[in-house]
C-alpha cells in the first residue's frame, strides 16, 4: 500500500492478515484486541505486528490507550477481546511472570531499579542464582558483565557499584540489560527517554539498536518524535483506543504522525515513501 | 582528584555534582571532550592511572559522596566521646571499664540488631522492648520451681515465644495492611500488660540457673579468651582469602591483595586488643579477668544476622523491598512473607537480648521499662549508620551504635552526672546521627541520574 492508504487500510485491519514484511510471520501479533474499564473502552479492536529484529515505536497521545496495549502485552492486563498470537500461536498471558516465560520483559518508565543495590544485585533481583542457600555472586557477576558488554555498555566503572550513582541514561541501560538477561526475544520500552538528556538519549537509542540487531523485537513507547523516526523501523499510531495506521516508518513523516495522533487520519503523503518500500502493495 | 574533594552537601556543589555525573556519563570520550575538555581529563584520569588500592579507596568515596556515609560519622564520635569522657575522667578508658562497657552494651545491641530488620525495610518496631522482657519472664517462669526445665529448653522456649510474637505482628502489618508503627505500639503497651501479668503480685521472678545468670556475668578463662580470638579471627581469614581466590579464580576483580591484608590485620589487632583488654584484672576484692560470655552471644548473633542479610536471597530481598517496594514486586519478590519474616527476626533477636537483660539481674521483675530499651534500640541501629528510611542498615550499625548508647551512659555515671543530663545528651546524640542520615539522603537525592 502506498503512504496515502496506510491509514485506510489500518481501519479495515491495518497489516494483519497480510503477509507483513517479507516472508515471516511476525513475533508477536494482536487481533481485534478489546480493553474495557467499566463503560470506558480503552482499546478497541486493536491490530499490531511486532516482528523480531526490527524496532516497532507505538505512539499516540496521551488517553489513547498506548500504556494500556503495553500492559496487556506485558501480562499485567488481560484483554477483554480478540487475541494476542506469540510467533504464530495464540497465547493467554494472565501474569508479568507468565509473559516472562515466553520471553516478553517489559523496562518500565521509572525503571524499577532499587538504588541501594548494585548493578548485578539489580540485574539479577528476584532470580538470583543460589548456591546451597549462599548467593553465588561471582557467576551472577560474570553474567551480568557479559551482558553489559554484549550491549556494548561500556560507561560503568563497576558493576558492583550501586545504582544510586549511575546517570540517567547509566540506569536506562541497566534495565534494558536486565530485560536482554533472559533470552528475551520481546524487549518493551515505556517512554524510554523521557527523562534523559540529548547525550543519554543518543545512548539509548544505540542501545535499543543493538537490540534490534541482535534479532530481538523492540516495542518502544514514546512521545518524542525525533527519537522515533530515528530509531523506529515500523510505526504504529494509536488514537483514542484504535489503531490509526501501522507500518513501515518510511510511510510517515513528523506531519503524518502527528495528524493522526491528534485526529486519527491524514491526507498527506510521506515524502521518502516510494512504491518499492511499501508493504502488501 | 579534585572532584573527590568537594563537600557533598552543600547546595551549589550539589549542583555542579550533577552536572558532572551526567557528562561523566556519557561515556563517549568525543562528546566529554566537546563538553569540557578539562574536566573531562580531571574525571577520566584516576580510572586510567589508578591502581587497585587506589580504586578501592575512589569507590569508597565515591560511597560516601553518593549518601552511603555508613559508619564513618560514628566512628568520629566515638573518638570524641572517649576523648570527652578520658579528660574527665582517667577511668573511663581503664581495661575494667571498657569491658563493662561492653556488657552493659549488649542488650542495647542485641535490641538493636533486631530493630535493624525492621527499619531496614523503612518500617519500625515499637514493640521489641517488652517483647524482649517477656523473653526474660518466660525464661525465668520455666527455669524456675515447680516447672524446673533445663536451662537451655527455657531459653529456646522463650526465643520461640518471642518470634512468634514477632511473626504475629508482622502478619497484621502485611497481611492486613496495617501501619508497622500502630501494630507495634500496641504491641508495646500490649505485652508490658502480659509481662506483668505473667510476673504476678510479687513483681520478681529471680532466675535460679547458673548457667543463665553467667550469659551476662560470667567469663571465659584468659587462656579461653585467647583460644577463641585464634579461631574467629582465624576463620574470618580463610573465608576473606579464599573469597578472594574464588573471585579472582572465576576471572573477576577481587579486592588487591593489600586490602586483604589490611582488612585482617585490623580484625587481628582489634582482637587482640579486646582480650588483652578483657584479660586485665577489674576486680577489686577478688580477680576478675577474661572475656565476657556476652560478648561472644553479640559477635555469634552479629555473625549470623550479617551472614543472612548479605549472602542470602532473604536479605537481599530485605534491602530490595526497603529501597524500591514496587521494584521487589515486579521482580516477583514475595513482599508479605519477607516483611512478616522480618518482624519475627526482630522477635527472635529480641528474645536473645530478654535472657540477657534477666541473666544480667540474675531476675526479672516489672521494672523492666521495655519503653525506654525500645527507644535505645532504634537509637543504637540509627547512630551506628542504619537509615530509618529503609534499604540501608547493617547488624554492626546497631552493635557500634550500641556500644555508643553504653559509653555515654557509662561516662556520664562515671562524671557522676544526673540522669536528667544523661537523657538529654542520649537525645543530642540521636538527633545529630538522624540529622547526618538525612542530609547524606539529600546527598543521595541530589547524586541521582
Amino acid at each position: 500500500m502506498s503512504a496515502v492508504e496506510a491509514p485506510t487500510g489500518s481501519r479495515r485491519g491495518g497489516t494483519v492478515g497480510e503477509p507483513g514484511l517479507g516472508t515471516r510471520e511476525p513475533l508477536l501479533e494482536l487481533r481485534g484486541v478489546w480493553k474495557s474499564f467499566g463503560p470506558v473502552h480503552a482499546l478497541e479492536g486493536v491490530d499490531l505486528e511486532v516482528p523480531a529484529g526490527q524496532v516497532t515505536a507505538l505512539v499516540g497521545d496521551n488517553g489513547a490507550g498506548k500504556t494500556v496495549l503495553v500492559k496487556c502485552v506485558a501480562g499485567a492486563w488481560e484483554p477483554d477481546g480478540g487475541q494476542i498470537l506469540w510467533a504464530g500461536q495464540p497465547v493467554h498471558m494472565r501474569s508479568p511472570r507468565e509473559a516472562a516465560a515466553l520471553g516478553i520483559e517489559t523496562v518500565y518508565q521509572d525503571l524499577a531499579l532499587c538504588d541501594n543495590l548494585d548493578i548485578v544485585q539489580n540485574m539479577f533481583l528476584g532470580r538470583e542464582r543460589v548456591r546451597r542457600v549462599v548467593l553465588d555472586e561471582n557467576t551472577m557477576e560474570r553474567s551480568a558483565g557479559q551482558t553489559l558488554a554484549g550491549l556494548s555498555v561500556t560507561t560503568v566503572r563497576s558493576i558492583r557499584q550501586p545504582v544510586a550513582s549511575l546517570s540517567g541514561g547509566q540506569r536506562q541501560a541497566v534495565a534494558v540489560a536486565r530485560a536482554v538477561m533472559w533470552n528475551s526475544k520481546l524487549v518493551i520500552m515505556d517512554e524510554p527517554t523521557a527523562a534523559l538528556g540529548v547525550a543519554q538519549t543518543a545512548m539509548v537509542l544505540e542501545l535499543i539498536e543493538r537490540l534490534s540487531h541482535q534479532g530481538i523485537a523492540v516495542l518502544v513507547i514514546s512521545h518524542n518524535l525525533n527519537d522515533v523516526f530515528e530509531v523506529a523501523d515500523r510505526l504504529a499510531v494509536l488514537h483514542l483506543g484504535r489503531m490509526a495506521a501501522a507500518g513501515p516508518a518510511s510511510e510517515f513523516d513528523r506531519q503524518i504522525v502527528v495528524d493522526l495522533m491528534t485526529t486519527g487520519a491524514t491526507t498527506r503523503r510521506a515524502p521518502g515513501a516510494t512504491a518499492g518500500s511499501s508493504e502488501g502493495g | 582528584m579534585a572532584r573527590i574533594e568537594e563537600p557533598p552537601s552543600t547546595v551549589g556543589s550539589g549542583q555542579d555534582h550533577q552536572d558532572r555525573m551526567s557528562s561523566a556519563a556519557v561515556g563517549d570520550a568525543a562528546l566529554i571532550a566537546e563538553a569540557a575538555a578539562g574536566e573531562a581529563a580531571l574525571a577520566a584520569a584516576p580510572e586510567l592511572v589508578a591502581t587497585t588500592f587506589v580504586e578501592y579507596v575512589r569507590a569508597w568515596i565515591a560511597r560516601i559522596r553518593g549518601g552511603e556515609s555508613g559508619m564513618l560519622p560514628m566512628v568520629v564520635g566515638v573518638i570524641a566521646i572517649a576523648v570527652i569522657f578520658q579528660t574527665q575522667n582517667a577511668n573511663f578508658l581503664s581495661p575494667g571499664n571498657l569491658t563493662n562497657l561492653l556488657v552493659q552494651g549488649a542488650v542495647f545491641m542485641l535490641l538493636g540488631m533486631g530493630e535493624v530488620f525492621a527499619l531496614l525495610l523503612g518500617e519500625i518496631d515499637l514493640s521489641i522492648g517488652f517483647v524482649s522482657g517477656i523473653g526474660g519472664v518466660v525464661t525465668a517462669e520455666l527455669v524456675i520451681s515447680p516447672r524446673g526445665w533445663p536451662w537451655w529448653a527455657a531459653i529456646l522456649a522463650a526465643v520461640a515465644a518471642t518470634t512468634a510474637i514477632g511473626a504475629l505482628q508482622g502478619t497484621l502489618i502485611t497481611r492486613l495492611q496495617l501501619p508497622s508503627f500502630v501494630v507495634t505500639l500496641a504491641g508495646l503497651l500490649g505485652w508490658q500488660g502480659v509481662m506483668i501479668l505473667m510476673l504476678g503480685t510479687g513483681g520478681t521472678i529471680p532466675i535460679p540457673s547458673n548457667v543463665i545468670n553467667d550469659l551476662a556475668n560470667g567469663n571465659l578463662t584468659a587462656a579461653a579468651g585467647w583460644a577463641v580470638m585464634a579461631v574467629v579471627v582465624g576463620l574470618y581469614a580463610l573465608l576473606t582469602v579464599t573469597r578472594d581466590a574464588r573471585r579472582r579464580a572465576s576471572g573477576l576483580v577481587a579486592p588487591p591483595a593489600s586490602l586483604t591484608v589490611i582488612k585482617i590485620v585490623v580484625v587481628a589487632a582489634a582482637g587482640v586488643g579486646l582480650v588483652l583488654i578483657c584479660n586485665t584484672n577489674r576486680g577489686a576484692l577478688v580477680p576478675i579477668r577474661g572475656v565476657p560470655w556476652v560478648v561472644l552471644i553479640v559477635l555469634g548473633v552479629l555473625a549470623a544476622w550479617t551472614f543472612l542479610l548479605g549472602r542470602t536471597r532473604f536479605g537481599r530481598y530485605m534491602y530490595a523491598i526497603g529501597s524500591n517496594p514496587e521494584a521487589a514486586r515486579r521482580a516477583g519478590v514475595n513482599l508479605a512473607r519477607v516483611r512478616t519474616a522480618a518482624f519475627a527476626l526482630a522477635g527472635l533477636t529480641a528474645g536473645i537480648a530478654g535472657v540477657i537483660y534477666a541473666s544480667r539481674l540474675r531476675s526479672v521483675s516489672t521494672s523492666l521499662d521495655g519503653g525506654t530499651l525500645v527507644l535505645y534500640a532504634v537509637a543504637a541501629a540509627v547512630i551506628g549508620g542504619t537509615s530509618l528510611f529503609g534499604g540501608r542498615g547493617k547488624a554492626l550499625h546497631a552493635v557500634l551504635g550500641g556500644f555508643v548508647i553504653a559509653a555515654i551512659y557509662n561516662g556520664m555515671g562515671l562524671l557522676g552526672m544526673s540522669a536528667a543530663s544523661q537523657y538529654m545528651v542520649t537525645a543530642l546524640v540521636l538527633l545529630a546521627a538522624v540529622t547526618v542520615d538525612a542530609v547524606a539522603r539529600r546527598g543521595r537525592a541530589a547524586t541521582q541520574r
